[in-house]
């Protein structure tokens, strides 16, 4: 539904110029919800502005439906425009307009009669939970409820496509999860494609169906979330899942780590699991099989997009021909092993 | 006081509002627009273009910098063009339309600059053409601005309608001069100053409610 292609976008030219986005490959299938996480000036917001032209990229292709949106201009542009909505993290609503002329702007824009933009804003107002609120106007509307308003404008021209741009960063936890909770179920009766970028791991966890990562102005990174959440490839998606699950091993510990093992010192290591091996009763195996103990230092188990996930930071403790034994044990058993370092025995 | 000096009050005061009211009019039509066109063609903006904004910016800027009292004498040849002639009420009304155009459009212009640029992004991502997005969106947004920036106008083209007088213009600032100062006669310069007072604050408190109303902030 969405595909870009080899998009590259600079800003300036000659010495000054700053390279945005860097050569991003982008295709986002019919009906998902594809995430785009990424920090500060990665570029995220370049790259979602890009998908409906409100920056032009310097190189490369934008198709929506088919329909390649940078040989467009003005007239065919803005009505390729109509088919792709787009909800803003400080929601832009116009606090001159109630409610309901907010979310009739985008059908008077295309010259709909009012007995007709009243059609589609009415059921779009029960949508989006707001019937009660038709007549107020934005001031008088907590942040959850303007980007409530937000979504029904967007969706107002019944688009084929929905970009969300940091939608709920500038909502408290609780609003988030009641906002993600209507674009998830937009997603679903409608079959409406969303790309939505932000930082938060929270946002892809909950909605998302694939997830790329976008570092100084490259995707580094694509995967389906179950994956991203078990094992990310690059070292930047492991520091926001590890800062997301807030798995670090204590400060104490860390102090005492050192990068090459000798023959006093043991293992500790970041262990992630999925599927069957969730439910194996995996520390009693490892005493049992190698004669090594495991000491937890840190567990948890999420559960993502249905699937579940555990996590862990143990010592493993035993002499150094069963530690290693033991961590072939845990290879084999298709846990995701990551050697954090050694720490001597106590004497 | 006789009835003549009251009908001669009554007189300046309509000369007065008839003065600032058609000149008001008219900088309304002719600033408004050109406060937008300042606006949209600046770098970055919807219909953005250097040449443009630069030769509005250098007519506009030109105009606000030259003192009323000059501008009315030096314009007299298009005043007379204008208003078939070059004294009375009428021939008043061009200096001062004049003098208050670029003030509107530079007033407008920030009353524009004050709407949030992400509510014209949005509008772009809706397919909002350039006209679209100054119809419904910024000028919409920028009402409560705009209308405060017509009470200030209102409000300084009373005082400059005082000097009207120059051009035989009549109004309440010329009675003021010419009955109160020149003929030393301060009941009537207390009340062309009362007057005038009660008037300024009049337009002050209309606009002030029209703001508010235009407001939903």
């Amino acid at each position: 539904m969405i595909r870009l292609e080899n998009v590259s976008k600079t800003y300036g030219s000659g010495a000054h110029a700053i390279q945005a986005l860097k050569h991003v490959d982008l295709h986002v299938p019919k009906g998902s919800i594809h995430g785009v996480i990424g920090l500060s000036g990665a570029g995220k917001s370049t790259l979602i502005r890009c998908v409906n032209l409100l920056e032009r990229p310097s190189t490369g292709s934008v198709q929506v439906d088919g329909e390649e949106l940078t040989q467009l201009n003005g007239q065919s542009l803005n009505h390729a425009r109509h088919q792709i909505g787009m909800i803003f993290q400080h929601f832009n609503l116009l606090a001159s307009r109630s409610v309901y002329d907010n979310i009739a702007l985008p059908l008077e824009l295309v010259g709909m009669s009012k007995a007709a933009i009243q059609e589609r804003v009415m059921p779009l107002l029960d949508l989006t939970g707001l019937a009660d609120k038709a007549d107020k106007y934005p001031a008088e509307l907590s942040g959850g409820q303007k980007q409530r308003v937000a979504i029904a404008r967007a969706l107002a021209s019944r688009p084929k496509v929905l970009l969300c741009d940091e939608a709920t960063s500038a909502l408290d936890p609780q609003t988030t999860g009641s906002i993600l909770e209507l674009l998830k179920d937009i997603n679903q009766q409608l079959g409406l494609t969303i790309l939505l970028i932000t930082h938060e791991m929270e946002v892809v966890k909950t909605i998302c169906h694939r997830v790329g990562l976008i570092s100084d102005g490259e995707l580094v990174e694509e995967a389906d979330v179950g994956d991203f959440f078990t094992a990310p490839k690059t070292q930047l998606g492991r520091e926001f899942l590890n800062n997301f699950l807030e798995l670090e091993p204590p400060q104490a510990l860390v102090e005492r780590l050192e990068a090459t093992p000798n023959e006093h010192s043991h293992p500790v290591v970041r262990l992630a699991f999925g599927g069957a091996a969730v439910a194996t009763p995996l520390v009693s195996r490892l005493a049992r099989e190698c004669g090594v103990d495991v000491s937890i230092l840190q567990a948890k188990v999420e559960s993502i997009q249905g699937r579940t996930l555990g996590l862990m930071i143990a010592e493993l403790i035993g002499d150094t021909n069963d530690t290693r034994k033991a961590l072939e044990y845990l290879e084999n058993h298709d846990l995701k092993v990551e050697v954090l370092g050694h720490v001597q025995r106590n004497a | 006081m006789s009835s003549a000096m009251l009908e001669l009050i009554l007189e300046a005061t309509l000369d007065t509002l008839y003065m600032v009211g058609v000149a008001g009019l008219i900088a309304a039509a002719a600033g408004i627009p050109l406060g937008v066109l300042l606006y949209v063609t600046r770098p970055g903006q919807i219909l953005a273009n250097p040449v443009t904004q630069k030769v509005l910016a250098i007519v506009t800027n030109v105009g606000r910098s030259i003192p009323f009292i000059i501008l009315m004498v030096a314009i007299i040849p298009f005043t007379r063009l204008i208003a078939g002639s070059s004294i009375g009420t009428n021939a008043a009304i061009v200096p001062l339309t004049i003098a208050a155009i670029p003030f509107v459009a530079r007033l407008v212009e920030g009353a524009l600059n004050e709407v949030p640029p992400g509510l014209i992004e949005a509008a772009q991502s809706m397919g909002a053409t350039p006209y679209q997005i100054i119809t419904k969106v910024l000028l919409p947004e920028a009402k409560g601005g705009i209308i405060n920036g017509m009470t200030i106008t209102v409000v300084t083209l009373i005082s400059y309608s005082a000097m009207a007088g120059a051009v035989g213009g009549g109004g309440l600032g010329d009675l003021g001069i010419r009955y109160g100062y020149n003929r030393f006669d301060p009941v009537v310069m207390l009340i062309t100053v009362a007057i005038l007072v009660v008037m300024v604050q009049g337009f002050q408190s209309i606009g002030d409610h029209l703001v508010r109303k235009a407001d939903h902030k």
